[in-house]
């Protein structure tokens, strides 16, 4: 056994904080098209239209059914084989495609329950006084559902950042991939990966206390 | 003038609404009364489409609606030209006594904010509720929720204001308010349509008592024809029961 080498450790601090803002990006692009495409999804899925929810069905087992690291594979190494245009695709890019399909897929589902779960009596209120389906569904029954679903949504969030580690198996210089490259020169993996593990954890945490905030925010109409 | 004729529905087996006829003149005040499971909600949640009849037609003002044959857009005109104030109040829960008047206004009858803002306001006045304008529903008591809810149903000026059971829900202490108000919307002879339990508030305020019985209209008449002098014997029966 051996000491670990904190000035080491320390010295690679900055280096991997300066891949933050990459990892942020990845995951914050990722969260805000996968929130987007879930909705859709949701929508769907409690709206049922004939033949696209057989398609939706599909997406979400199929997303939901096969690893993350597969699909950014498929996309990134196996799609441009078959569709050429693909090659242009650089890892960035491919990773949040795939981290949005993955997600959307999870986070559909959670949103489709928290849609179900707002009261039948705000449907019906709303249908009452002639809303459209739309205006019903973005005015009154998402707002409701969206303090329903952001507990798991924001795990979901948190589970994103930690797998734009991923991005550095398409060959992206991310957070991990830029200490696999210090630790190859200086043989200290342990070190090198456990300043990884702690910058994540940091973040994660950070998020945390913004989790509690965001509750309170869409608590406060429901507050006696 | 409100027209409804023939209208139907079951839920699978048997027919809950069996072919009601019904014409109500404007500014004409209806109180349905009746054993509970009789039809009585749901004669008024069909008038709007929150139950969906197989048949029967409904006019209201200038729209007739086939039930038989109802599109998206007869759907929506019918429910643009009724306000239904339900049992369990059913505001907007993520939004203020304010904007639960408001967002009709400007929603659907695509006013703007100052306008919708101001008539908000005044309704809200009207309801007592002026300090709780921007009060959520859950810091509401259920009287001030209702009061809030009929108000949401007065601000959109329709033809026909519905009342489905608007005090079966609360607490003995608030009724009275709620019925207060009811009897301020009565008094500007605004046409309305309401089920409801209590028995002396519609002798006052009704022009006319139906009793429905099995999916039925079977007795309708004055106040005074239907509480003073019943002629079917299940009326007489109900009137017993409920008034001791």
């Amino acid at each position: 056994m051996r000491a670990l080498d904190l000035d080491y450790m320390l010295g690679l601090v900055p280096v991997i904080l300066s891949y933050v803002p990459l990892t942020l990006f990845m995951a914050v692009a990722g969260m805000v098209l996968a929130l987007i495409l879930a909705s859709l999804l949701a929508v769907e899925r409690v709206a049922k239209v004939p033949v696209l929810d057989w398609f939706v069905v599909l997406f979400i087992s199929f997303f939901r059914g096969t690893p993350l690291l597969v699909q950014l594979f498929l996309f990134y190494f196996g799609l441009p084989q078959v569709l050429s245009f693909l090659t242009q695709i650089d890892g960035v890019t491919a990773a949040i495609m795939g981290l949005t399909l993955h997600f959307s897929a999870y986070m559909a589902e959670s949103i489709r329950a928290a849609i179900m779960g707002v009261d039948r009596s705000q449907w019906e209120a709303a249908q009452s006084i002639g809303m459209t389906q739309a205006q019903m569904m973005w005015r009154i029954i998402l707002p409701q559902a969206a303090r329903i679903a952001a507990p798991t949504l924001v795990n979901y969030f948190i589970d994103m950042i930690k797998s734009t580690s991923l991005a550095f198996t398409l060959g992206v210089t991310e957070m991990m991939g830029a200490a696999q490259k210090e630790a190859a020169g200086s043989f200290l993996y342990f070190e090198a990966f456990l300043v990884v593990a702690v910058i994540y954890w940091v973040i994660v945490e950070a998020l945390s206390q913004g989790q509690k905030r965001l509750e309170t925010y869409l608590n406060k109409a429901f507050v006696r | 003038m409100i027209e409804i004729s023939g209208l139907t529905k079951h839920f699978g087996g048997a027919p809950v609404l069996d072919g009601i006829d019904l014409q109500i003149e404007d500014g004409e005040r209806v109180v349905i009364i009746g054993p509970s499971g009789t039809g009585k909600s749901t004669l008024l949640r069909c008038l709007n489409f929150l139950d969906v009849p197989q048949a029967g037609r409904i006019t209201i003002g200038d729209v007739t609606v086939d039930a038989a044959r109802a599109r998206k857009a007869d759907i929506l005109a019918l429910r643009r030209r009724t306000a239904m104030v339900f049992q369990n109040y059913a505001l907007f829960a993520n939004k203020t006594a304010k904007q639960n008047i408001m967002e009709a206004l400007v929603t659907v009858q695509k006013r703007s904010k100052a306008e919708a803002e101001e008539r908000a306001l005044s309704v809200l006045a009207e309801t007592g509720l002026a300090e709780k304008a921007d009060s959520y529903p859950a810091a509401l008591s259920g009287g001030q929720q209702q009061r809030v809810g009929i108000g949401r149903a007065m601000a959109l000026g329709a033809e026909l204001m519905l009342f489905d059971e608007p005090t079966s829900a609360l607490d003995p202490e608030w009724v009275g308010e709620v019925l207060d108000l009811m009897r301020a919307v009565a008094e500007r002879r605004q046409t309305m349509l309401i089920v409801t339990h209590e028995m002396q508030f519609a002798r006052e305020i009704a022009d006319r008592v139906i009793f429905m019985h099995g999916g039925k209209i079977v007795e309708s008449g004055t106040p005074s024809e239907i509480f003073g002098a019943p002629k079917d014997a299940r009326l007489q029966r109900f009137l017993k029961r409920v008034e001791g």
